[in-house]
């Protein structure tokens, strides 16, 4: 290990983990704006010219707040809870190509923080543990909310893992790789060689599993606000709170950016207007986050469980037979 | 008109009609036919697309406001305002103590004196917003529709002394000058075409 890929490592984790959280204050800014147009309102409106400066305004506000450790709550694990779900959503990133390589200064580099062979494992697995954060939280806070939340969590977890990675495995029977620029690499000749024409099925089931994964709206239920307050989230305040919530932002930056690498074609030919084009990709996803929290109800999570248990896994072993039958002949 | 009709509180009869919904599946075949069905619709497409178009639209009804604020109703009983004279300027008020009298919650305060043209002239005005309940009697009784209710419902503030006095309440003479007093054509103002059913005082009695 040679020292210049050692530097270019620690740079783009600093990149990374400073863009990425930015971006999930942006995130909630575009969340409210979106979500408010839809609504006939206007949202946040005050803070510098349409609020744009609203991320400053909340981050202040967070990272300024007390940090409160109610009575009861069993301590360590309650202080720890949000550390993991930020920093297993942040860890999960390292297998992601989010561009294109590109050589400056006569050096290459691989926007990649490690092309581990394993990658997409890896990244499901680490988000998984992600899991963990709300679950722990949950249970050392000495809350009934946050204990039905823990409860939630859990049946949710088992109950999309299943789908989700069944349903990823088509794809990875025909890329033959678990790394995600193999996957964008098979997709590199144009729109009609992108996964997603080829594995529609899985696409969908990854999409469904993904947003239970990131506990976006249709199952909304872990930190479901309108049913149990803020589920896990209710007896936290300031920034331990503000890390649940990066984690979740980046989560859903993450997996937008996965589901675009393995079903939408991901940066193409890693040319510039396919780096544009992954963004494009990755931001209609992250909207369609936040389109579907205005148009659809939650779903209850015996319905959840129900709905990939019953229903989509079937649905993913069938797909898995099929393509492996296609793949035979 | 008999009173049968008002006296029908039963308003769900008519124009009213039972929502089509279908039986709850009960197997588990059922449910998974309903979810095919559900998905498959286009429903979920069809909620997207509503909020997608509202998006588009950009038909936004927030009202910002501290900044803008609803037209109220004239009607509107908030915190008096006193009116003057629109010839001479003068206010209105007579000290005739009405308003002192029929003020339910007491909370009106006046004091008066004669002045150099035996004029009664008001010393002392005040009302006291905190029991004030906003009857309207007081504009309802004022003879000179000098006292009325104004639209000012933002009544908060640092000190109880505020809103309360005379002075406070009486149109500024810069704001008489510049045309800005309206008479009021809300609570205790005169009803429209009141004039045409002024009748003399019959004096055969």
């Amino acid at each position: 290990m040679d020292t210049a890929y050692l530097i270019e490592t620690v740079i783009k984790i600093v990149i990374l983990l400073l863009v990425f959280s930015a971006l999930a204050g942006f995130g909630t800014y575009f969340e409210r704006k979106v979500l408010a147009f839809m609504q006939r309102r206007l949202g946040p409106m005050h803070v510098g010219p349409y609020s744009l400066l609203q991320i400053a305004a909340d981050g202040v506000k967070l990272f300024t707040k007390e940090d409160i450790v109610p009575q009861n709550v069993v301590g360590p694990i309650f202080k720890i809870a949000p550390v993991i779900t930020a920093a297993t959503a942040f860890m999960a990133a390292a297998a992601i190509p989010f561009m294109p390589s590109f050589t400056i200064f006569g050096y290459e580099v691989h926007p990649i923080i490690s092309d581990i062979n394993v990658g997409i494992l890896y990244i499901l697995g680490v988000m998984a543990i992600g899991l963990y954060g709300p679950l722990l939280g949950g249970m050392a806070s000495a809350n009934k909310w946050s204990l039905i939340s823990a409860a939630r969590a859990a049946s949710v977890f088992i109950s999309y893992e299943v789908v989700s990675g069944l349903s990823l495995l088509a794809p990875i029977m025909m890329v033959g790789s678990l790394s995600l620029i193999d996957f964008n690499n098979y997709q590199a000749a144009g729109v009609g060689s992108w996964m997603i024409w080829s594995q529609p099925v899985a696409f969908v089931l990854f999409v469904i599993a993904a947003f239970a994964e990131t506990g976006r709206t249709p199952f909304h239920l872990i930190a479901n606000d309108h049913e149990i307050i803020d589920g896990f989230g209710t007896e936290y305040s300031g920034m331990r709170w503000g890390l649940f919530f990066i984690g979740e932002y980046a989560n859903m930056f993450f997996i937008s950016f996965v589901i675009a690498l393995i079903f939408l074609g991901g940066f193409g030919d890693g040319s510039v207007g396919g780096a544009l084009a992954l963004l494009g990709k990755v931001s209609f996803i992250f909207f369609f986050f936040l389109w579907t929290r205005a148009a659809w109800p939650d779903v209850r999570p015996d319905q959840l469980m129900w709905l990939c248990w019953k229903v989509l896994m079937p649905i993913a072993v069938v797909n898995i037979v099929i393509t492996g039958i296609v793949m035979m002949f | 008109m008999s009173f049968e009709k008002f006296k029908d509180r039963n308003v769900g009869e008519d124009g009213y009609y039972m929502v089509d919904i279908e039986d709850y599946p009960e197997t588990g075949w059922g449910k998974f036919k309903q979810v095919a069905s559900r998905s498959l619709k286009g429903e979920l497409f069809v909620g997207l697309w509503v909020v997608l178009r509202e998006m588009f639209k950009f038909d936004i009804h927030t009202v910002q406001y501290p900044k803008e604020k609803l037209p109220i109703g004239p009607r509107y009983r908030a915190v008096h305002k006193m009116l003057r004279l629109f010839e001479s300027g003068t206010e209105r008020c007579i000290g005739c103590g009405l308003c002192e009298k029929i003020c339910i919650s007491d909370c009106i305060r006046m004091d008066t004196k004669y002045d150099e043209n035996s004029r009664k002239e008001v010393t002392e005005y005040s009302i006291n917003l905190g029991r004030c309940i906003f009857c309207g009697y007081c504009a309802e009784v004022c003879p000179e529709l000098a006292i009325v209710h104004g639209g000012r419902y933002e009544n908060a503030s640092e000190q109880r002394a505020h809103f309360v006095e005379f002075e406070d309440m009486l149109t500024p003479i810069d704001a008489l000058k510049a045309g800005q007093q309206e008479e009021f054509p809300g609570f205790g103002a005169i009803i429209p075409g009141s004039d045409k059913s002024v009748k003399k005082t019959p004096l055969a009695y």
